[in-house]
């Protein structure tokens, strides 16, 4: 169970991150669904091309890249700004941030396919106001802070200086805080769809062709 | 009462039932696999011990990760790249294990999944489609509830035939008017997305409709409803019509009694009169030109004859991200895109890879040659089906003689997966539907536009001031 993240805000302050950019097509050849931590923003992380294997220790860094300056390799939580998880359904991108150890991501709006795949893996994509997202900019870009979200609360906070609420639905927020297995809950409406296919055979036999 | 809009309708048709909490269970009717994003699916599948809920349901192709210069005999055993090669032996294993329909890599119908699909008649308007990849919109073409879905949701949907979704939001876009001469259905949706921006579409299922839709190809409609994404939009569809009926009476193998009983129910499948629209924006394609992206998000889209904008009309944020997409493709303030040279040209990808793309290309190749100064030219048709058609018309040796590489059907150079890539600093005039930094490959630069200008480009070495 886990209802509370608390950890280092890393700041990327930039809008339409992809998921492209989140984790290159390169390391989608893997088949496996855990091990892209070192992989997560290769393109901004390294100053070389990688490859699905190679090792981290191999690579050269980009020390500029916020995710490899300490503490903020550490970081649980992502700040940017619009449309964070725009362009390809990847979930290798939600895989990438989980394994790198990202639980939260605040952003102003994110892509609709990554939204989703964010709850699958109990990642939690916060939407927040602009002009919420510009006072954690503005109050995490000189150093590092660490802010706590409360699931249950619904509510962003850092220190006595701020305290955010954000929507969230109660659904999704029980996905992140239990982990549900989704495809055992829709298989105890196994009856339902079983008849709901039955109808639409009838209805639509052209579809069961 | 008031009438439906096309997606009201899709959604109803399919919906099982609705959850307290504002979600839904939806119906799939079709799922369409390929290689990259099926693997951890299947072995969630295999993991829980469940089979796929209803086998048929599911078509498999490998189409991302595969080299594009191969011929009939291609063994798997020769991709050079072992990562590769067993993510495409794992697809074969996987639908062999589970007797799911693979048209494997030496297939007369492999091809990129959201090129078949329609082709081969497996898209059938009021369809629910789905599949593990964001261009899925393109079935939407063809009145279809069709989204791109992720790996977690492919395994949900093979062990349940359904999907946990929430309704979206309803908005139609009405294009009105006659297009000019050399402009095409991707400039209009390059247009759209400049107008809309890539997140103008998020949370909706947006409605392509107006005079300029009910004039167009499948191929045309499909090509909108493919960047649908890119404008935010996981949804984008058209209402059934004549046109949509035809294609499908052209592709299906269906007994004719069926097809008879269906074809009035698809017709049922438009959007009513006095249906409501949550959002709605009218554009005039009369005045549109030929659209070509400058920068590193699909909403970077200039007429072609214009200069990169200038950052200091922007706020703050804006220009932030204007100038690291400047940076990134190496240009300055109001340069002229007809200076930059271009390295490689790539025709294909599943927004530009059927018939009538190449035949608007092969048009302008016609007794010309590729500019020297472009080191590659390749033109990559999105199935076996087209390619075999594409010869059928000789289009293929207009290519040849021009210079071009005449491939066989992938994703190829669209994304940085397979051989096809671009290297670091190179500029390449693409027509697939992505410009995301590093997406054809680490620090390529990326130019989206129609396959005539990709044509013209190839010619000229340089994107033409003139059309």
């Amino acid at each position: 169970m886990k209802d509370l993240i608390e950890g280092i805000v890393a700041p990327i302050d930039r809008d339409n991150i992809d998921t492209d950019q989140i984790i290159p097509t390169e390391y989608l050849k893997s088949i496996k669904k855990f091990g892209y931590e070192d992989y997560l923003f290769d393109g901004w992380r390294y100053m070389d091309q990688g490859y699905l294997g190679v090792k981290k220790s191999d690579r050269k860094a980009n020390n500029d890249f916020i995710l490899n300056k300490t503490p903020y390799d550490k970081s649980k939580v992502l700040l940017a700004r619009d449309n964070f998880g725009c362009g390809s359904s990847r979930e290798h991108a939600v895989w990438a941030l989980r394994d790198f150890g990202i639980e939260a991501v605040i952003a102003s709006s994110f892509g609709d396919i990554f939204f989703n795949n964010c709850f699958k893996n109990s990642v939690l994509p916060i939407k927040l106001e602009k002009a919420e997202i510009e006072e954690l900019f503005s109050l995490s870009k000189d150093h590092p802070i660490i802010i706590s979200v409360n699931i249950r609360e619904k509510a962003v906070v850092f220190e006595d200086k701020l305290s955010i609420k954000f929507n969230l639905d109660d659904n999704l927020a029980e996905r992140i805080i239990f982990g549900l297995d989704e495809i055992d809950i829709t298989l105890k409406d196994s009856k339902l769809i079983k008849e709901f296919e039955e109808h639409r055979k009838e209805s639509n036999p052209w579809i069961f062709e | 009462m008031m009438g439906y809009t096309i997606y009201d309708k899709l959604w109803s048709e399919h919906l099982i039932r609705p959850y307290d909490d504002g979600d839904s269970l939806i119906y799939i009717d079709r799922h369409f696999l390929h290689e990259v994003t099926s693997p951890q699916a299947f072995e969630g599948l295999k993991k829980k011990s469940l089979k796929p809920w209803r086998i048929n349901a599911n078509i498999a192709t490998p189409d991302h990760n595969i080299p594009t210069i191969r011929d009939n005999e291609f063994n798997i055993d020769n991709i050079e790249d072992d990562i590769s090669k067993l993510q495409v032996v794992e697809l074969d294993k996987n639908c062999d294990d589970f007797g799911i329909k693979l048209f494997e890599i030496n297939s007369s119908n492999q091809g990129i999944v959201h090129v078949i699909g329609p082709e081969l008649g497996l898209t059938l308007p009021g369809m629910s489609v789905v599949c593990g990849d964001s261009h899925t919109s393109t079935h939407g073409a063809f009145g279809c509830l069709a989204m791109g879905i992720g790996t977690s949701e492919v395994e949900h949907v093979l062990a349940t035939q359904s999907l946990k979704v929430r309704k979206l939001k309803n908005m139609r876009i009405n294009f009105e008017g006659k297009i000019k001469d050399g402009v095409s259905s991707k400039d209009i949706v390059l247009y759209l997305i400049r107008k809309i921006g890539t997140a103008g579409g998020t949370g909706y299922a947006v409605e392509f409709a107006g005079s300029y839709i009910r004039d167009i190809s499948m191929e045309a409609r499909m090509t909108i409803c493919n960047m649908s994404i890119e404008a935010g939009a996981k949804v984008g569809l058209v209402s059934v019509d004549a046109t949509t009926i035809d294609y499908v009476k052209k592709h299906s193998s269906l007994p004719k009694n069926l097809l008879d009983r269906a074809i009035e129910k698809w017709m049922t499948l438009q959007t009513d009169k006095d249906a409501k629209f949550d959002k709605e924006i009218n554009i005039d394609v009369s005045e549109i030109n030929p659209q070509v992206t400058w920068g590193t998000s699909p909403e970077m889209v200039i007429d072609f004859n214009e200069k990169v904008p200038s950052s200091s009309f922007f706020d703050d944020e804006k220009r932030k991200s204007l100038d690291l997409a400047k940076s990134y493709m190496g240009l300055s303030d109001n340069q002229e895109l007809s200076d930059l040279d271009f390295d490689r040209v790539f025709i294909g990808s599943c927004t530009n890879s059927r018939i009538e793309d190449l035949r608007e290309a092969a048009e302008v190749l016609k007794g010309k040659k590729v500019s020297k100064s472009i080191q590659e030219a390749i033109v990559v048709p999105g199935s076996g089906m087209v390619k075999e058609q594409a010869e059928k018309e000789g289009i293929h040796k207009i290519f040849i003689e021009a210079g071009f590489e005449w491939r066989a059907p992938g994703c190829s150079m669209c994304l940085g997966m397979n051989p096809d890539q671009l290297s670091p600093y190179e500029r390449c005039a693409s027509t697939s539907n992505r410009n995301f930094e590093g997406r054809q490959g680490n620090l390529g630069r990326t130019h989206l536009m129609s396959p005539k200008m990709a044509a013209l480009t190839a010619i000229n070495g340089r994107i033409v001031k003139e059309i």
